[in-house]
């Protein structure tokens, strides 16, 4: 399997990153350089083998799904952080025309 | 010796015999890194010196009012900067949060502040922990104490840097597929990935969560131990925290090690070691038999498909993840987007460097449609095979043996062109990030002045043990008290 350079504008375009032409070229070739690499799992032969997503050793910690209210001085510092906000909420370019 | 050069245990023994006080213990950091750290750059934030001293100060009160308090408490030591603080920015190492102050602290930073260990600052580390170098800092790369010529390793390299260089008595890194224990290695101090879910990771700012685990960079065994009982335990903040009993690890130091059984895989020699590393690793595992250990070769056969499979679940947990940096909530913002589709890419675009969007990228492209079947869902077979060729292993042995890394500290820039040969750095360390099973680095002795590291992997939640054998190697090994010379590194930069 070879990844194209319009491969690469595809998975760019989905991870919303713009490249460069120059990008673009070093970046493919990158990518068939590591795949290459990366391809030599598929000689191992896994057979029915199952996936194994994550590892949790002992059972996790769930908590009560419960509300809770937040202190509302945190809802402020939360809302400082953001580049533009206005009036408690936060701030983008316009969605629909 | 000086106060700077102490272990932490042993300067918080002198804190409660009253030899020093947690004010000169600050102070002997502070000096420590007016001297080193405009060469090192083990840093990307400080508190101020006001501060520390004032909280020095109320330490020393408690002290001396005869309170009992952890063998952490005065000790100055540093704090990765992926992990959250209120008190400091939090920026990953990267653009995208280089204002970014959290409006809450990981919960590491709860228990160590309850502990009364006193944060100096957060250290330098590769962008989003993507890297094996530091040389990925959005800010700047750290240099290596041992010859500043070299890098720390990575992405907790400002971490073991600081360590290494005596600017703190010890760090917290992050390891997702090495990223505690290659820095420790390079750097020759004691690096932990503790088993998954036995540190909590509320706070620690996601990379590959399935992956992601917190640690200690000490500069022994002891510290080790001492610094993971306080920060081991279940935190309902966390869904995947282990829900059990605390242990004790210090307990375990000390206790007889013979008759531990040790497994060394036959394969590891062949993933290009190279030489001068080889002979001191071998060295080092020779030690192990003089302990009464029994160290048998065995066959891993898995061990040569762990990195290509770690290569597509770490950046395909890692595109997920970052998929939130859009520049809305927090983070950088470019400004001037006309619509919100480009203030996606313009931001993301501007904020992120190249390891990054590499792996966001490599990631995206692993999970998409027409490739998930052979690259992620085999990638998640192979970790199911790791995990099933370790339990075998683990049934008649104790820990497995190997090297850290295949070489010491190279150079800088030597490496950071070529993302694969970046990537072969972790050969040997991933293998206990896809399994979730603990591993440990600890200074195995110097090929041609520069550290080698020895790994030990053991069974999920063995901890203990592993410290156990570990602390008697360390006395085998002969590393203990051995430090850089940086002033030496300063001449040779100057001639």
């Amino acid at each position: 399997m070879k990844v194209s350079k319009k491969e690469v504008e595809h998975v760019a375009k989905l991870a919303r990153l713009n490249l460069s032409e120059e990008e673009k070229d070093l970046y493919t070739e990158q990518f068939n350089h590591i795949l290459d690499y990366i391809h030599r799992m598929n000689e191992l032969d896994l057979g029915s083998i199952q996936e194994t997503p994550y590892v949790q050793p002992s059972g996790g910690a769930l908590r009560k799904d419960e509300a809770r209210k937040s202190p509302p001085e945190f809802l402020k510092e939360v809302l400082e952080e953001a580049p533009e906000g206005e009036n408690g909420f936060f701030k983008v370019p316009p969605v629909l025309e | 010796m000086e106060l700077y050069q102490l272990t932490a245990c042993e300067a918080g023994r002198a804190l409660q015999k009253k030899e020093a006080s947690a004010a000169e213990l600050v102070a002997a950091s502070l000096d420590r890194m007016a001297l080193v750290e405009s060469t090192i750059n083990g840093f990307i934030s400080l508190r101020e010196e006001r501060e520390l001293f004032r909280e020095a100060e109320k330490i020393q009160k408690l002290l001396d009012n005869g309170r009992q308090l952890s063998p952490l408490a005065g000790i100055p030591m540093a704090l990765k900067d992926n992990l959250c603080t209120r008190d400091l920015p939090t920026t990953c190492g990267s653009k995208m949060l280089a204002d970014y102050r959290p409006p809450y602290d990981a919960h590491v930073v709860d228990l160590l502040k309850g502990a009364h260990a006193i944060m100096i600052g957060k250290s330098n580390m590769d962008e989003f922990a993507m890297g094996s170098s530091t040389e990925n800092s959005y800010f700047k790369p750290t240099l290596n104490p041992w010859d500043i010529e070299r890098v720390p390793g990575g992405s907790s390299g400002g971490s073991a840097a600081l360590v290494a260089a005596g600017e703190v008595f010890f760090a917290i890194g992050s390891d997702t597929g090495g990223s505690v224990r290659q820095p420790a290695s390079l750097c020759g101090v004691v690096g932990l990935k503790p088993t998954y879910g036995l540190v909590s990771r509320y706070g620690l700012i996601a990379f590959a969560s399935s992956l992601d685990q917190v640690g200690p960079l000490t500069r022994d065994v002891r510290d080790c131990a001492a610094v993971l009982d306080v920060i081991a335990g279940c935190d309902p903040r966390d869904s995947t925290s282990a829900d059990r009993q605390k242990e004790h690890y210090s307990s375990y130091l000390g206790k007889e090690v013979k008759g531990f059984r040790v497994a060394f895989p036959s394969e590891q020699l062949g993933l290009g070691i190279e030489q001068y590393y080889k002979e001191v690793f071998l060295e080092g595992v020779g030690k192990l038999g003089r302990l009464g250990v029994e160290v048998e070769e065995i066959s891993m056969p898995v061990y040569n498909y762990a990195l290509p499979a770690y290569y597509i679940i770490c950046p395909a947990e890692a595109s997920s993840n970052l998929a939130r940096y859009d520049g809305v909530q927090y983070g950088f913002r470019s400004g001037g987007e006309q619509d919100l589709l480009e203030l996606y890419f313009k931001n993301r675009t501007e904020a992120f460097g190249p390891e990054v969007k590499r792996r966001i990228m490599l990631g995206t492209y692993a999970l998409s449609a027409g490739y998930y079947d052979a690259y992620y869902l085999q990638a998640s077979r192979v970790r199911t095979a790791v995990k099933q060729q370790l339990e075998r292993i683990f049934e008649k042995y104790d820990f497995v043996v190997t090297p850290t890394s295949p070489t010491s500290a190279f150079k800088l820039g030597e490496k950071v062109d070529d993302p694969l040969t970046m990537y072969l750095n972790d050969i040997f360390t991933t293998l206990a990030n896809l399994a979730g099973v603990p591993a440990i680095s600890i200074p195995c002795g110097l090929a041609n002045g520069l550290p080698v590291g020895l790994q030990l992997i053991g069974r999920h939640f063995d901890e203990g043990r592993m410290f156990q054998l570990c602390c008697a190697l360390e006395e085998e090994l002969g590393m203990k008290g051995v430090r850089p010379d940086i002033r030496t590194a300063l001449e040779r930069e100057d001639a």
